[in-house]
């Protein structure tokens, strides 16, 4: 337990470290009022704004104004979703739109497309690591690892591009770009299931050789268990631990690729609208975009040491024990 | 089995283990070992290949990178040129050559991802090794920061970062730098540990080293093979950061030639020139593909453990068949 609590502790530090690296990042390019209003704004409507969003105050007050808006869910509004219509008047008001939401609508297509990506890499992986396992340097380990050294090796953009070329417009099988049905979800999920495919694949092909090669494997063929059941049941339960780490390494992974596979496929997920928003300078934005999908990878890394916690019997029995 | 591998193994006349032969390996058995892998060896020879097209990209590209021909854009690969030297693989959308494109290409995408390794690795070896050999405060405090860093998402952080300072040559190798130097920082500073307490240290120092002197001669040494293939594996690493940082518009700008510049442009006639877009990224991935197997190997054959495998092809298939049968 105290492991846990340490483990979230830290968690939470990463977290204001994230939240504080986007506030004096964000400040280091410059005046926000002409960030904002442009560089035709008049001094005066300049000088209104400063006053209007604080920007005359000390910096750690503005600063610590930022992280307690933060906690309450608040990263300012967009400066160009309904932004540039309004007066700068009307700032102080809040009418511009919040980007917190924004940025979490667009979660869920983002969380749909990782998981279809992580379920067809986890599937094939462990189909090419335990193949390659049974039959080491054999022509299946060949082929198994070069494989996934091409996924590791593979620029994920341009798959995603060769894909559309080969799958949407060559062979016209699969819509090309957006987002819709099923259909849609089948060249992006595999463009950006590559790289874990690849690197889960060379892990479970390692775990597996090692527990192959334990006694506990040898006593299990003398019972007369079968193949199968000494593979699937023994070796892949033991063999669990160094593959859940490396899934939830490439589950982070998984989130920072989305945003370049997202702008190939025009995939509406938070990647798209960071790019978007980066091109644009909404720093805003940009800013909420960060911390977002910082807090999920931090999020994932966290629940990846506490399904360690429960995987690992050693390391299980040692926290509850007096 | 092939006569390289019978030509190996010939030199190799000895049991598994005898760690006395072990030790006295030259180069000509790792020579002769990589002869033996046909795909380490054709991977280290497009490597070597490259090296030679890219420092000698004057000499070999057929035409100028830059020099516009709108009347010969967009041809496909193996067109003749007007000038009798035939564009190999095609020309792009302002009739550009190919050919010479991706060799000016790799200069930029490469140099970049050298020179960022490189400071990277000078950086994170340095603290790694200060943090694991004299440890203390400092050591917590380089720790902390390169957990810290590890845990957030460094593609989205050289984005924000770039998009705060703008793209370019300079500023990428600055943000590979910063974002890099913590991977060698972990394993330099692991690896300091697990000799801190060695008789080798112990002696260096009963012997007067100072301290310094101990971790630039004796621990450097020790820790040189796994630090190599991880800067291997890191130049791969960041070849591919650079193309998609390239191809977001936020890395090297346009009128540089950059492989994941190329990509970025090829995409926009995708349907009509397919070359465009596929052969950089095919220089891509042979590129990372290549630095991989040589990672690999290296890794396995610096192992005093799994080393036999290569260094001893003779040996290696029995061993297994008798593993597998018994």
């Amino acid at each position: 337990m105290r492991h846990l609590l340490y483990r979230l502790l830290h968690s939470a530090v990463l977290l204001l470290a994230t939240v504080s690296f986007v506030f004096f990042a964000g400040r280091s390019i410059g005046d926000p009022a002409l960030n904002i209003l442009g560089v035709n704004a008049t001094e005066q409507a300049l000088e209104t704004l400063r006053a209007n969003i604080g920007l005359n105050d000390p910096l750690l007050v503005q600063y610590f104004r930022f992280i307690g808006d933060v906690l309450q869910g608040d990263f300012g509004v967009s400066y160009r979703f309904g932004f540039s219509v309004l007066p700068a008047e009307v700032l102080r008001e809040g009418l511009g739109k919040p980007v917190l939401p924004l940025v979490l609508d667009r979660l869920p297509a983002t969380f749909f497309l990782a998981g279809v990506a992580m379920s067809i890499a986890i599937a094939f992986a462990l189909a090419m690591g335990i193949a390659a396992a049974l039959w080491p340097r054999s022509a299946i380990d060949r082929i198994v690892t070069v494989l996934s050294l091409a996924g590791v090796s593979v620029v994920q953009f341009w798959l995603g591009l060769m894909l559309i070329v080969l799958f949407g417009v060559t062979l016209g099988w699969f819509p090309t770009t957006g987002y819709g049905g099923l259909e849609y979800v089948v060249l992006p999920a595999l463009t950006l299931a590559a790289r874990p495919m690849g690197r889960i694949a060379q892990v479970v092909r390692s775990a597996m050789l090692d527990e192959l090669a334990k006694p506990y494997v040898t006593a299990a063929k003398a019972k007369g268990a079968s193949d199968v059941r000494i593979v699937l049941v023994h070796g892949l339960k033991n063999a669990a631990i160094p593959i859940v780490t490396i899934t939830g390494d490439e589950l982070s992974a998984l989130l920072t690729g989305a945003i370049l596979v997202e702008t190939v496929f025009a995939w509406p997920g938070i990647g798209l609208l960071l790019i978007d928003s980066l091109n644009r300078g909404d720093l805003p934005m940009v800013q909420a975009g960060i911390c977002v999908v910082a807090a999920l990878v931090i999020a994932v890394n966290f629940l990846v040491d506490v399904a360690y916690t429960l995987l690992d019997p050693k390391v299980r029995f040692k926290q509850a024990g007096p | 089995m092939s006569a390289d591998e019978a030509a190996a193994s010939g030199d190799a006349g000895f049991e598994p283990g005898d760690e006395s032969r072990d030790s006295a390996l030259g180069w000509r058995d790792y020579l002769l070992a990589l002869v033996g892998d046909k795909v380490t060896l054709a991977a280290a020879a497009f490597l070597a290949l490259l090296a030679v097209a890219t420092l000698g990209a004057d000499f070999v590209a057929p035409y100028d990178p830059v020099q516009l021909n709108l009347k010969e854009r967009l041809l496909p690969p193996f067109s003749a040129g007007s000038s009798g030297i035939p564009h190999v693989l095609g020309t792009d959308e302002l009739g550009r050559d190919m050919l010479s494109r991706l060799v000016y290409g790799a200069r930029v995408s490469i140099s970049v991802s050298l020179i960022g390794a490189t400071v990277s690795a000078l950086l994170g070896i340095s603290l790694g090794l200060v943090a694991g050999f004299l440890r203390g405060a400092l050591e917590d405090l380089i720790m902390r920061t390169v957990d810290g860093m590890l845990a957030l998402p460094s593609l989205l952080v050289a984005l924000f970062i770039l998009f705060l300072i703008g793209g370019g040559y300079a500023n990428l190798v600055l943000v590979f730098a910063l974002l890099h130097w913590t991977v060698y920082a972990r394993m330099a500073r692991g690896l300091a540990l697990s000799y801190r307490e060695s008789t080798f240290v112990e002696a260096a120092r009963a012997a007067g080293c100072r301290d310094s002197r101990i971790m630039i001669r004796h621990l450097l040494p020790n820790m040189a093979s796994p630090l190599l293939v991880l800067f291997t594996l890191e130049i791969a690493i960041l070849i591919l950061s650079e193309a998609s940082l390239s191809f977001l518009g936020f890395g090297i700008q346009p009128p540089e030639p950059s492989w994941g510049l190329m990509i970025a442009k090829g995409r926009d006639h995708m349907r009509s020139a397919w070359w465009m877009v596929t052969l950089p990224g095919v220089a891509i991935l042979l590129t990372a593909l290549s630095l991989n197997l040589v990672a690999a190997w290296v890794r396995t054959v610096s192992d005093p453990v799994q080393r036999w495998r290569y260094l001893r092809p003779r040996h290696a298939p029995q061993d297994e068949s008798g593993a597998q049968g018994g």
